[in-house]
Order: structure tokens, then C-alpha cells, then sequence
């Protein structure tokens, strides 16, 4: 059949591995870098085997404080979890109660209410990062887990994918529930959050990366370096030293902020995915 | 359709209760205040401050710094969106043409989705380092001296391609989705009619895209401007000479570090504007596709 072109089809295989092996020198590069002494790094160009430092540089890291960082690696990996594990626990949790509100039940002033939640959807925290950063300085929050937490749980993105999926609900649903003699809060329980576990596993893949990868928020509002996170930690460890950039430190650490967040969406690759596509519609 | 819970008085405020809390004291809290600062004039310590009208609007925007800031964005914004689209584009074509292994192809290129923007900026600054860095080493024996400290548009440079590193696989995952959904009856009557691989693409296919791509193109824009925070931050910090600056980068600078609030205040208003501007466009356009 003309259709299958076999030539095309190496072309693609060949173009396709290569862009795969481009897109991963970054990282090999990072991990390689890693297991090599910063003496090492320096007489020659970036390696790409691996050096006899072996894992010794991940073990000072984790052990204790080095360089600037002011506390060790591991504090840096349990904040991290934290705040991403809070921010879509919560983020998974408000936007399922509101989006149902606003789904299924008729009470004044609800596409008030929408909106005032909708349209948190345009501004980014970036965009009012300062007079956030007032607000949460005012409430005493400045250095804790509430603080790094809080503020990014106000966005509606989670709010919005969850009331996209509960229009899909049949009405049917809700009145044979409703005959049988079910109230709204046994309807929720029993009936449309089981329905809803595929979209909470996308919700949390996309939220979890997205509480990881926080940069700018977690830079502002922690000092102490016991609340600092590894993303924000890698930019005092590339200036804290003085000339020399201790690359051997650095590209360990990125490999530590890396591996969690891939490690999640490669397994649960199938729910980001839907998640991620559903999204747009 | 009509609500099915009709004579609950209390129970939907009990549900809204936490969300319009949090959106209330975290989003128009500030908000609000990052307004009404923007029409005032601090002095240097905090400590008093007087209307000031649109002053703070007007110094922004007769400093040349800010118009070369929105240069920076604009062009920064351009180069990740066309950038990650055009590959994730011809990627996703090959991945779906070779129909056995498409989904292998996703697993090797989603990944660098869940890399923090920081992260990918240092790595990228590795691969660039003046001193050690394999590319910039290779292109040393090319004889192009590179040196993003000093450059500003080899700095703007690697910012650039560390950011569309990163949201490459975002926009493949969204192509290649719509390239599968694409009628194969359409294409097979193509084939029929004897058109070649070339022309179906761009007849057929490319068309049927066209909706991903202007939210694809929506999506990028919104990543250059805010979320390529870490990656300028760690890259740059907005250098040199302020190559790299983006307006969001200008805001922080402005406020944190030079704590200029008014100017910061007014900058975050009109930005605000920018940015609801178009998801405006985004949302009458979403909207009249999910109507037909």
C-alpha cells in the first residue's frame, strides 16, 4: 500500500532517538559531573563518564551543611516534599468542595462566586508577588510551611478541571441518588468521589511538579535556611563560592531536585497525560 | 444544566467556605493592594506615604529600562513559543507516523516537563559554563568565543534554549494527542486521491492543528513570562547589562531588591492588564469552540 513508506519511517526512528539522546545530555552530563571531585571538573571540559568520587559527593551533601547552604540536602528534600505534598493535597481538596458547590447546588450569588474564583486564573503569583509577600509578613507566616504553602494553593486551575469533569456527571446520577434517599453530602462521599480518583491522580501529578518547581514564591518568603527548598538552594550554592563555581556540589543537587518530580510523572505518566489534554478542553 | 440541589441554604457555603477564603485573602487582598499602591509614593524607609496620582505610571513608562524590558519579553516570549512548538511539532509527526513505539517516544521525551525551571537553568549553565562546559568548549574550537557573563545576546541566548528545553515535551504531549486524534478516514481517502505524505500534512493535518497550536501558543507565552523565573534567576540574573530582564523579572528587581514599591506596584498593574488581556483572548476563543 502507498500509505507505509519505509524510508519515512527509519527517518522518523533515526531524527526521533537522536532528539531523545539530545534531550537527555543535559541531565548525563549533570550525573556525571556529579561523581567526579570539583579538582577533577576543572582540568578538563565537562566529562562524559563518570569520575572516582563515586557517590561521596551526594554523601556530603545529605550528611550536612556545605558550602553556603547553611543546612543540609536532606532538609532541603523533606521542605520540598512538604510544600509540594501540601500544595496539592490542598489545592486537590478545596477545589473538590468548591467545584462541587458550584456544579450542583442553586444558591444566591453563585456565578458571583464562580467568578470571583475564575478569575484567579489570570493572575499568577508572579504578578502580585510583593503585596502577597505584605499579606503574608502580616500574618506571621514568613518562614513556615503555611506560608510556602498557602498563597499558591489560590489559584483555580484544579478548581476549573474539577468542575469541567462534574458537568460530565449525568444528571441521572444525581436523581436516582436523590430517590434512593441520598443528601448532598452522601452523594459526594459515596458516588462522585470514587468517580473522580482518575482525575485526582492527574490533579496531584500536575500539582505536586507545579508545588516542586516553585522558585520565585519559596525565595521570597524563606530566610531561614531550614525552610528553604532544593530548587531555590541551587542558586546560593552556584554564588556562594567565591570565583570558582563548585559544580561537583551543584550538579549533585540538581540530580536530587530532579529525581522526584520525574520519578512521579513517569509512573503515573497515563494520568498526567489526560490530565495535562483534558485540560484544554 | 439546572443545579439538582436546589433548598440548601447552609451546605454550598460550607463548601466554598475554604477556597473563598484562600482566593479571598491570598488573591484579591493583594491584588487590591498592589493597585492602590500603585498610585502612591512611598518614601525610602516606609514609613509615610502620599497619593501620587498616576506618577508611578508615568515614571515607568518613560524609563527606557522598561521599554527594554518589553523588548526582552517580547522577543524571549517569541523565540520559547515558536522554539518548543516547531520541534514538539515535527517530533509528535514522526512519533505518530511510526504509529509501534509512539508511546515508548512519549516516555523518553516527557520528562523534562517535571524539571523546575531552576534546574534546567543550571543545567543548561553547565553545559555553558565558560571554563568547563562541553558546548561552549566545542564552539571554542569553532572558534566563537562564548561567554554568556559578558554577551548579552549569548545570554539571552541560553536562557532561550534552557527554556524551550523544558517545555518542548509539554507541547509534543498536546500534538501528539491531536495528531492520534486526527480521522485516519480522512488521510486513507487522501492516499486514495494519491497524495503524498508531504500534502497530507499540510492539507489535512495541519489544519485539523490549528486549535492546539493557538493554545499551545497561549500556554508558552504565559510559561515565557512567569514561570522562566528560575531559569533567568539562575542563569543571568537578568544580565549582563540587563539583556535578559523580562518584565516579571523587572517587578522583582524593582521591588525586592531595589524597593522602588510604587514603581514595582504600577509595574504589576499593567502587567496584570498584559496578562488578563490575553487570557481574555484565550477564554472567548475556548469558548466559542466548546459551543460548536
Amino acid at each position: 500500500m502507498r500509505y507505509r513508506r519505509p524510508g519515512l519511517d527509519w527517518l522518523s526512528h533515526g531524527l526521533l532517538g537522536l532528539c531523545c539522546l539530545l534531550f537527555g545530555l543535559p541531565v548525563w552530563l549533570a550525573v556525571t559531573a556529579s561523581t567526579h571531585t570539583l579538582g577533577d571538573l576543572y582540568s578538563q571540559t565537562a566529562p562524559l563518564g563518570f569520575g572516582d568520587a563515586g557517590l561521596d559527593n551526594y554523601r556530603e551533601l545529605l550528611g550536612g551543611a556545605v558550602g553556603g547552604l547553611g543546612t543540609d540536602v536532606t532538609t532541603l528534600l523533606v521542605n520540598s516534599t512538604l510544600m509540594a505534598l501540601g500544595i496539592a493535597v490542598g489545592k486537590i481538596a478545596i477545589s473538590v468542595l468548591a467545584a462541587y458547590a458550584i456544579v450542583f447546588f442553586a444558591f444566591p450569588l453563585r456565578r458571583l462566586c464562580f467568578w470571583l474564583i475564575f478569575i484567579t486564573l489570570m493572575l499568577p503569583v508572579e504578578v502580585r508577588i510583593l503585596p502577597t509577600f505584605e499579606v503574608v509578613a502580616d500574618l506571621g507566616l514568613l518562614d513556615s510551611y503555611a506560608g510556602l504553602i498557602l498563597p499558591l494553593i489560590a489559584s483555580a486551575t484544579a478548581t476549573f478541571l474539577m468542575r469541567q469533569f462534574y458537568l460530565t456527571v449525568p444528571p441521572e446520577l444525581v436523581e436516582a441518588a436523590r430517590i434512593d434517599g441520598a443528601g448532598p453530602w452522601r452523594f459526594l462521599r459515596d458516588i462522585l468521589l470514587p468517580l473522580s480518583k482518575t482525575n485526582f491522580a492527574a490533579l496531584f501529578v500536575i500539582m505536586f511538579l507545579y508545588g516542586w518547581n516553585q522558585y520565585l514564591w519559596p525565595l521570597l518568603i524563606t530566610n531561614d535556611a531550614d525552610y528553604l527548598t532544593i530548587v531555590v538552594s541551587l542558586k546560593r550554592l552556584l554564588t556562594s563560592a567565591d570565583g570558582l563555581v563548585p559544580w561537583h556540589y551543584v550538579t549533585a543537587t540538581a540530580v536530587l531536585a530532579m529525581l522526584p518530580p520525574i520519578g512521579v510523572i513517569l509512573l503515573m505518566q497515563r494520568y498526567f497525560v489526560k490530565g495535562l489534554v483534558d485540560s484544554e478542553k | 444544566m439546572s443545579a439538582p440541589f436546589q433548598h440548601h441554604r447552609v451546605t454550598p457555603w460550607l463548601l466554598m467556605a475554604p477556597q473563598l477564603a484562600i482566593v479571598l485573602v491570598f488573591f484579591f487582598w493583594p491584588s487590591l493592594q498592589a493597585i492602590e499602591q500603585a498610585f502612591y509614593v512611598e518614601d525610602a524607609f516606609g514609613l509615610s506615604r502620599e497619593f501620587a496620582g498616576l506618577a508611578n505610571f508615568q515614571a515607568v513608562l518613560s524609563d527606557a529600562t522598561y521599554y527594554q524590558a518589553l523588548g526582552t519579553t517580547l522577543v524571549f516570549s517569541l523565540a520559547v513559543a515558536l522554539g518548543a512548538m516547531s520541534i514538539a511539532l515535527g517530533l509528535a509527526v514522526m512519533a505518530d507516523r511510526v504509529v509501534r513505539g509512539a508511546r515508548g517516544y512519549r516516555t523518553l521525551l516527557i520528562w523534562p516537563y517535571a524539571v523546575a525551571p531552576a534546574v534546567a537553568g543550571v543545567l543548561w549553565l553547565f553545559l555553558f559554563d565558560p571554563t568547563l562546559g562541553l558546548v561552549s568548549g566545542a564552539l571554542g574550537h569553532l572558534g566563537i568565543a562564548w561567554d554568556h557573563k559578558l554577551d548579552g545576546a549569548q545570554a539571552l541566548a541560553l536562557v532561550i534554549m534552557a527554556s524551550i528545553w523544558k517545555q518542548m515535551s509539554y507541547n509534543f504531549v498536546f500534538f501528539l494527542a491531536a495528531l492520534q486524534a486526527v480521522p485516519k478516514s480522512l488521510l486513507e481517502a487522501a492516499v486514495i486521491d494519491r497524495a503524498g505524505p508531504w500534502r497530507r500534512f499540510w492539507t489535512i493535518t495541519f489544519p485539523l492543528l490549528s486549535p492546539t497550536a493557538f493554545f499551545l501558543l497561549v500556554m508558552n507565552c504565559v510559561y515565557a513570562f512567569f514561570e522562566t523565573f528560575g531559569t533567568i534567576d539562575t542563569v543571568t540574573a537578568g544580565g549582563p547589562g540587563g539583556a535578559t530582564t523580562t518584565l516579571v523579572y523587572k517587578v522583582y528587581q524593582d521591588g525586592f531588591v531595589g524597593q522602588d514599591m510604587g514603581a514595582s506596584a504600577a509595574q504589576s498593574v499593567l502587567l496584570m492588564a498584559l496578562v488578563g488581556g490575553l487570557t481574555w483572548v484565550q477564554f472567548r476563543y475556548l469558548e466559542r469552540r466548546v459551543q460548536y
